[in-house]
């Protein structure tokens, strides 16, 4: 293929594209419809968006038609060498574990306590929790194959327990943490125990049933919940017993430190990232031991697993329990960090988000999981921080607006590049004579 | 008798809605087998669409004459909202058609979100109050108490009739309705004989998206609002109707969205209207977990 050619093919599938987003974003994206001051439905036109919309969408398509030409071409000159994943590096462990505990130490340090809050909480904290939900669902869906679309229930099930017990009987968070993870796994075994003879989508979606049934009864079981009001006031976070106060009794205090909020933002954030690593260990340990065994085996094949006299009941309920457990657990701490809960945190998106993230990574494995929470979370939380858009935009420009736009169309543009995730390899837990990785198309994704 | 009267005509109108959704659902499962999560915020959107058609027709053109301008607004909003689920076909589901068994899950998903928030900037969050559209009531006298049925009401279930009658003979008589059968059936073999199976698979969605888009407008005229969030539970609901009627059976689909829209209103008649959507979730698993055939559905064969 002679570069004009790559050139020309570009521009048609440009010009295609534009002509059919014109025609799609014709109604839709012109005309708004508004409610004028007597109250009456009028059009409002926008030609301006249209322009707009259909201009992106034919430079997108320009620069995405060139490139898969030219990496086509190059691949044609020369075929790539199979490259070793980053993540086998001996010191790439070590690495990242290091980072991950100095990242608060050097925000802070870099950006004095005020403003540094906002990146450890926003980044830090909040991709941390989704990289332990990734993880607590990788075991379920990555290593049991059982398509969860439900997960955000546990977490719910675990926010839920901690606000109330503390709220009502005054438990504090380190006795709830546990009882939340308890419960929450109890959950999973009995929303687990029904849909055990489900397969595939089937299962997705009794799940995701499950799911929203527990988020309406959240919202409607005022007596216990407060309704969709959700409740308030739960109890802050200690450092095992001393409050994060200005008081004489506070960790400020105790410590010889001067008072800043930022003492608990950071606690917060080692906090969670101990959880990650647990859930992560606890994985990682599981796979080796005969029931991680036992899980991808039911991955693989179902049948072949009864028929060696592998306890399917139980191998699916464990993995429901223990993938409940680590949501619950996340749930406890979502509740603490937030000082409060309500049933909107916990909408069948945040399953999906959940979902797309261990799915994105690469079912299975870890370092992938964390990577997808890292682009997914991370890079729609950065959207909030493009101010420089406005410049170019105008001031009524608000880039944080498109995020959950720019997330489906993520999701759906990875699928397409990449199907099987950003880590598409898998390394067996149990090997003949030397380890190596396998490739995800050789690994099923189960019909659990 | 007559609160059940009543809600019998209530639900029956609710059902046919749910029915002419659940018909999308139902033939894209049988066609390529997955659960296409986008169909319900594509009958979101095609609400939206019906509504801006109807402005501009009734503003801009002038147009006084009620029936031609809902013929109009009908064949509009078909037509745009299947070329919507046209391109969604295009791009987000066909390049992975042979990859692995969650990619277009997941790619489905991505689309859903995509549309509801695509609506949201380009339509605003607050909800849309449709303007009257067909109005005036029957009053009908028993000798327990009055029965009032909306002209909407008979409307809406005359010409989901008309639909269903239209759709059947096309499915059933029709080449296109072979091609669609047969590659249901098998698609290898379809295509052997000389099927265009990427060109059925387009036109089902586009069918798939002209019908809930007479559901989108049939929601809007109903309920006289609209919002960018509406696309979620009413697809959740089709897609019960769609499997409680056995997934994959065009029958079974409007059966089962018939059955949701009365167990939904009697639910919220006779019992309490916070847990209405609890009922539907419920039956919904129910249904996967004892009967996952449906009603009028095949069994599943597992085969080694």
């Amino acid at each position: 293929m002679s570069k004009p050619s790559a050139l020309y093919t570009a521009l048609k599938t440009s010009v295609r594209a534009g002509l059919i987003t014109a025609a799609l974003a014709f109604p839709i994206l012109t005309f708004r419809l508004e409610q004028n001051p007597s109250n009456q439905l009028i059009l409002e036109p926008h030609w301006s968006w249209l322009a707009l919309a259909t201009i992106t969408t034919a430079c997108l398509f320009f620069i995405i038609s060139l490139s898969a030409s030219l990496i086509a071409l190059r691949r044609h000159e020369r075929p790539a060498a199979p490259s070793r994943p980053i993540s086998e590096h001996p010191l790439f462990h070590l690495c990242a574990l290091t980072s991950l505990f100095a990242f608060p130490l050097i925000m802070l340090s870099a950006l004095g306590a005020e403003r540094s809050i906002i990146w450890i909480n926003n980044y830090g904290i909040q991709i941390l929790i989704y990289v332990m939900l990734g993880w607590g669902l990788n075991i379920v869906v990555g290593l049991a194959g059982l398509l969860d679309l439900g997960y955000v229930a546990f977490y719910a099930v675990g926010a839920y327990t901690y606000a109330l017990l503390s709220t009502h009987f005054g438990l504090s968070f380190w006795l709830c943490l546990p009882l939340s993870g308890l419960f929450a796994a109890s959950w999973g075994i009995i929303l687990g125990f029904p849909v055990l003879r489900l397969r595939g989508d089937y299962l997705a979606i009794v799940t995701l049933a499950f799911g929203e049934i527990i988020r309406l009864v959240l919202i409607n079981w005022s007596d216990v919940t407060n309704g969709s009001a959700g409740i308030y006031s739960i109890p802050r976070i200690t450092f095992f017993g001393i409050p994060f106060t200005a008081g004489d009794d506070g960790f400020a205090a105790h410590f010889g430190l001067t008072f800043s909020p930022v003492h608990r933002t950071i606690f917060l954030y080692y906090l969670i990232l101990c959880l990650a690593i647990l859930t992560s260990l606890i994985s990682h340990r599981l796979r080796a031991l005969p029931i991680g065994r036992a899980w991808e085996a039911l991955r693989e094949d179902e049948i072949a697993c009864r028929a060696l006299g592998i306890n399917t009941t139980r191998v699916k309920l464990t993995a429901f329990a223990i993938g409940a457990m680590c949501a619950g657990c996340a749930g406890a701490f979502f509740a603490v960090r937030q000082n409060f809960v309500n049933p909107d945190s916990f909408t069948f998106l945040e399953s999906a988000t959940i979902l797309a993230i261990v799915v994105l990574g690469g079912m299975g494995s870890l370092i992938g999981v964390a990577c997808a929470a890292a682009i997914m979370v991370g890079g729609t939380e950065l959207l909030r921080e493009l101010d420089f858009l406005k410049l170019i935009f105008g001031t009524g420009f608000n880039p944080a607006q498109y995020r959950m736009l720019i997330f489906g169309m993520a999701m759906v543009a990875i699928m397409i590049w990449k199907p099987r995730g950003f880590v598409a390899a898998r390394v067996p837990s149990i090997f003949l004579k030397r380890r190596s990785s396998i490739a995800a198309e050789h690994v099923k994704e189960g019909h659990g | 008798m007559d609160i059940f009267l009543q809600q019998l005509v209530n639900g029956l109108t609710l059902g046919a809605i749910y029915g002419l959704i659940a018909i999308g659902y139902t033939m894209v499962f049988g066609i390529i087998g997955m659960v296409n999560f986008a169909h319900g915020d594509v009958f979101m959107l095609s609400a939206f669409i019906g509504l801006i058609f109807f402005m501009a027709l009734t503003q801009w053109l002038g147009l006084a004459s009620q029936p031609l301008i809902f013929i109009l607004v009908l064949l509009a909003t078909m037509i745009t909202t299947g070329f919507w689920n046209w391109a969604i076909e295009r791009i987000a589901y066909r390049p992975l058609r042979h990859s692995f068994r969650l990619a277009p899950l997941i790619s489905a998903i991505g689309v859903s979100i995509f549309l509801s928030n695509f609506v949201q900037l380009a339509q605003g969050p607050r909800n849309k109050a449709a303007p009257e559209f067909v109005s005036g009531l029957i009053h009908i006298t028993l000798s327990q108490g009055d029965v009032t049925i909306s002209y909407k009401q008979i409307f809406i279930l005359l010409l989901t009739l008309i639909l269903l009658l239209g759709f059947w003979f096309m499915v059933q008589k029709t080449p296109l309705g072979r091609a669609q059968r047969a590659c249901a059936q098998d698609q290898r073999m379809a295509a052997l004989l000389g099927i265009d199976v990427d060109r059925t698979i387009s036109l089902t969605f586009i069918i798939g998206a002209a019908l809930a888009a007479v559901a989108g407008i049939m929601f809007m005229i109903y309920y006289g609002i609209i919002n960018f969030a509406d696309g979620f539970i009413p697809g959740v609901k089709a897609f019960t109707a769609a499997v409680l009627g056995g997934i994959g059976s065009l029958p079974g689909a409007v059966l089962g969205g018939l059955l949701i829209g009365l167990i939904e209103t009697f639910w919220a008649a006779y019992f309490s209207s916070d847990y209405k959507d609890v009922a539907a979730f419920s039956i919904l698993a129910i249904t996967l977990i004892f009967m996952p055939s449906g009603l009028l559905g095949r069994p599943d064969i597992e085969k080694v």
